[in-house]
């Protein structure tokens, strides 16, 4: 069973109260328990049963214009007690610096709306076996199909986030998670892929029998890929890939990354740059929301983002610090966006696999190719090739390159959003990037 | 023993009952342990011009394992406690139905350790540490005036393991980890680019910064910067590639050393499961998987089952000789652990997981190489790389390479992906360099969300054809 929030409030207050008699102006702390139970299977096999019972706390200090920080898997008071001795006495050996302070009073959440993130299903790992079993089941059907992993978690969470502000708050959280994971062989290349659902409540997870299809359809239709010359073509990425692209957006507009100058996006807003059509946002409200919250990291209340509008950059993701330091006023994206997306753009999937007479379909991107400082991207890439709007053949050991101020003013949506993850974006299209293959 | 964690110290639960329920747990089972850890780490972060963090973490938490025949129950806590201890052996019991095991391959013993018992934390005070960061801030700022940002950061760690097996059987660990990195962003007519450096592995702080050697990882940060801001966009298309020695060695890491680890075999999904004993590399490639080079980032002395480690070759002269193994994988190939065994913490089961890996020298020399390339890349330092170990394709991100035109080299390209296939990129090896080199020691490895310390090593070589993902067609 997860901890309750009362044994939770109780940690946290004894730290605050223990670092200002120890000598901290202010404090702040989260405390968090996290049980999770996972299963996989093999080959329509039980292979492994996994639980983790987690607890953890991070408490930070400040004195004055000081600050440091601890964090702890061990919440014994004896060590809690060594802890913000040794945290506090670090905080008076650690430089000023005029930005640090908890965050401003009138930021903080005053409520906590219920946003259904709590699911109290309980699912015994028997039930666990049985939804995999029906996964692998589905899976295993092509004599194609040599190997398969799946796996299912249900994660419950709880956490409490205070401070001296007076701010005391937190709530429950869980998760159910399936995935599946296919390698498939023909004489000529042995390939894998997979498939996931995740979601709040288990009653919305994908059925078992569809993921299990779905995993093995993705695996098999990559067989036998080809490589192609170099050129420039016009990109499609899959959903699944296309919301990277948004997380990387994302990076370069964190206040950490603009005030440090190390953002190709500094200084962007209220400029174009996106094509005419596309808005992004950042909503942080919506029920059963795999990135929904009420505040963030911080205590700060979320509310909902338009961060680009008609192509323009309205907004960055601002946090207290960062906020301070750019004399602008969090807000509440310390540790990143909630349910971040890329509105629907106007044109069905179909006519846009069907807009160019030659284009490439990626469905896999491997490599760390961004660079948010100057904006290159360049990966390496697995897909299709498509054709008057049909898939000809699978393609890979080839890489994709660009630099994201030109891709970004070059892309199409399409209108087939959906909230798998949390952060999405329609199938996307940019023109004007480089393949670089034979 | 004098400075080991004491597991059992403050808890309400005694040695000898946890070794109790530890054999009572596995009796019946093919292997499994008690693994308890404590981690304390400090980071301290030097960014913008200020101290931006000085933190510290404290992480203690067993994770016990029960396995039988391919079936293993693993489960986790923070609270070494009686109740704690009991509820996952309740929980592994209750996975493992009905066992039959009788596998008790005993775990090799070995006195020799790679690197001293210390806390690296605690050799330095926190003042002398925040001294050193912000003389690197000003050395740099000062050298060059182009420089727009400084990142300094040290990480420093202890994590002290203990291994308890079924009968009462005890191995125990104490691993230092140290890391120091620059990274900085240079901007000139309105362009940027940024270089990082850095330097660790498992000794005392004392090591990387005494007498100021601290300046030469700022130097090279700087210069790969400066490279950078000349650079020109990269070419698009296959064309031979010169790799410098030791951090491309990332390659080697990515192209075959994760398809040589022994579960992506034992499963068959590994693009390397059917080619043991036949040639996969040029003659002249030999490559081995060393966990026993002193104070190395990628050394252990035990495993995270308790094996020592040793010196895996992989491939010899160009054949595929063995596969990296931990117990479970060994067992069910019934071959033995070459020790390596690891996770990232208690969190996490063993994997089987590459160390320091190394190609080692020839006799043919960086020059030759450049000389004998028409029109190529010459790549000398990379950000990071990744493999799908079923198709083999594995990709790396250059962070510093010119191209080469005519035996000679040319400009500076912009950072580029490169992509080739792990079972046919070592045939296309044509030269290896007599320059082998060890990486400067921060390579992380991650494998199903587990991050572990590694080393890599090379000397230069020549690849005669590879992919290379830039721009300009």
């Amino acid at each position: 069973m997860v901890k309750d929030q009362e044994f939770l409030e109780k940690k946290a207050s004894y730290c605050l109260g223990l670092a200002k008699k120890l000598g901290a102006t202010e404090s702040s702390v989260i405390v968090n328990n996290s049980v999770s139970e996972t299963v996989n299977f093999r080959n329509k096999k039980l292979d492994e049963s996994n639980r983790s019972d987690d607890l953890g706390i991070s408490i930070t200090t400040y004195i004055g214009k000081k600050k440091s920080s601890i964090s702890s898997s061990n919440l014994l008071d004896d060590n809690l007690n060594i802890l913000i001795e040794k945290c506090v006495e670090a905080t008076k050996n650690t430089p000023e610096d005029e930005f640090n302070s908890l965050p401003d009073k009138d930021l903080l959440a005053k409520e906590v709306k219920d946003l259904s993130l709590y699911d109290d299903t309980h699912i015994e790992n028997d039930q666990k076996i049985d939804y995999l079993k029906k996964l692998e089941l589905a899976a295993s059907n092509d004599k194609k199909i040599v190997n398969t992993e799946s796996s299912f978690t249900q994660n419950k969470s709880n956490f409490i986030l205070a401070n001296t502000e007076g701010f005391c708050a937190g709530y429950k959280t869980s998760s159910f998670t399936a995935s599946s994971v296919i390698v498939a062989k023909d004489e000529k290349s042995m390939e894998r892929d997979y498939e996931y659902s995740s979601k709040c409540f288990f009653k919305d997870l994908e059925d078992a029998g569809e993921l299990g299809k779905q995993a093995a359809d993705q695996t098999i239709r990559k067989l036998s890929p080809k490589k192609i010359g170099s050129e420039k073509i016009a990109i499609i990425f899959d959903k699944r890939i296309a919301k990277g692209i948004l997380s990387t957006f994302a990076s370069a507009i964190s206040s950490s990354a603009i005030s440090r100058g190390t953002s190709f996006l500094k200084d962007k807003v209220n400029q174009k740059i996106f094509s005419d059509s596309i808005n992004v946002l950042d909503k942080p409200d919506i029920i059963k929301g795999l990135g929904s919250r009420n505040f963030d990291k911080e205590g700060v209340k979320t509310d909902t983002l338009k961060l680009v509008e008609q192509g323009v950059l309205k907004h960055y993701l601002i946090d207290t610090y960062n906020g301070k330091k750019l004399n602008l006023k969090s807000n509440g994206r310390f540790g990143g966006t909630s349910n971040l997306y890329f509105e629907n753009g106007n044109i069905s999937f179909k006519d846009l696999l069907n807009s160019k007479s030659k284009s490439l379909y990626i469905t896999e991107t491997i490599g760390h190719g961004s660079n948010i400082v100057t904006g290159d991207y360049s990966v390496g890439a697995t897909g299709f090739l498509v054709e008057n709007g049909e898939f000809k053949y699978p393609i890979n050991e080839i890489t994709i390159a660009g630099n994201f101020k030109d891709m970004f003013q070059h892309i199409t949506l399409a209108n087939d959003l959906e909230f798998k993850y949390a952060t999405n974006s329609p199938t996307m299209m940019i023109e004007g990037m480089v393949v670089a293959g034979k | 023993m004098l400075s080991m964690n004491n597991f059992f110290e403050k808890s309400d639960i005694s040695r000898s009952e946890a070794e109790n329920i530890v054999s009572d747990t596995l009796s019946k089972c093919d292997d499994g342990e008690l693994y308890l850890e404590n981690t304390k780490s400090e980071t301290l972060l030097l960014d913008d011009n200020k101290i931006k963090n000085s933190s510290y973490n404290s992480d203690l938490g067993f994770g016990f394992r029960a396995i039988s025949d391919e079936i293993v129950a693993y489960s986790h806590s923070n609270e070494i406690s009686k109740n704690s201890l009991r509820q996952s052996s309740e929980n592994l019991k209750s996975t493992l139905k009905s066992v039959k095991g009788t596998y008790n391959h005993e775990i090799p013993k070995s006195n020799k350790k790679y690197y001293d018992n210390i806390n690296p934390i605690e050799q330095k005070s926190l003042n002398e540490k925040i001294k050193i960061l912000n003389e690197v801030n000003n050395y740099l700022r000062t050298k060059d005036n182009n420089i727009k940002q400084v990142t300094a950061n040290f990480l420093g760690e202890q994590k002290s393991v203990e291994i308890i097996r079924s009968g009462g059987e005890s191995l125990t660990d104490v691993r230092p980890l140290i890391r120091f990195n620059v990274s900085v962003m240079l901007e000139k007519n309105g362009r940027k680019e940024s270089g990082v450096y850095g330097v660790g592995g498992r000794q005392s702080y004392d090591f990387y910064l005494k007498d100021e050697n601290w300046k030469s990882v700022c130097d090279e940060a700087l210069r790969i910067a400066s490279v950078n801001l000349e650079s020109k966009p990269a070419p698009a298309g296959e064309m031979k590639v010169v790799l410098g020695p030791g951090w491309p060695a990332i390659l080697i890491h990515e192209a075959v050393g994760h398809g040589l680890e022994g579960d992506f075999n034992r499963k068959k999904t590994s693009a390397f499961h059917n080619l043991m004993g036949q040639k996969v590399a040029s003659e002249g490639v030999t490559i081995v998987d060393d966990g026993t080079i002193d104070n190395r980032r990628g050394s252990l002395t035990i495993d995270d089952e308790g094996t020592p480690t040793e010196k895996t070759v992989l491939i010899e002269n160009g054949i595929l000789k063995n596969f990296m193994q931990d117990r479970l994988n060994a067992r069910l190939m019934k071959t033995r652990s070459t020790g390596s065994g690891r996770r990232e913490n208690y969190r996490h089961i063993v994997l089987p997981r590459m160390r320091n890996t190394m190609m080692l020298s020839g006799n043919q020399t960086q020059d030759e190489m450049i000389k004998a390339v028409d029109k190529g890349i010459f790549a000398v330092s990379f950000g990071g790389g990744q493999v799908d170990i079923t198709s083999g394709k594995f990709v790396f991100n250059c962070t510093e390479a010119y191209e080469i035109v005519n035996g000679k080299i040319g400009s500076p390209i912009k950072g580029a992906t490169l992509i080739g296939d792990g079972p046919s990129s070592l045939k296309e090896v044509s030269m290896v360099g007599n320059d082998m080199m060890m990486d400067p020691g921060i390579g992380t490895c991650g494998k199903a969300g587990q991050g572990v310390p590694v080393g890599v090593a090379q000397p230069s070589i020549l690849i005669n054809k590879m992919t290379v993902g830039g721009t300009k067609l």
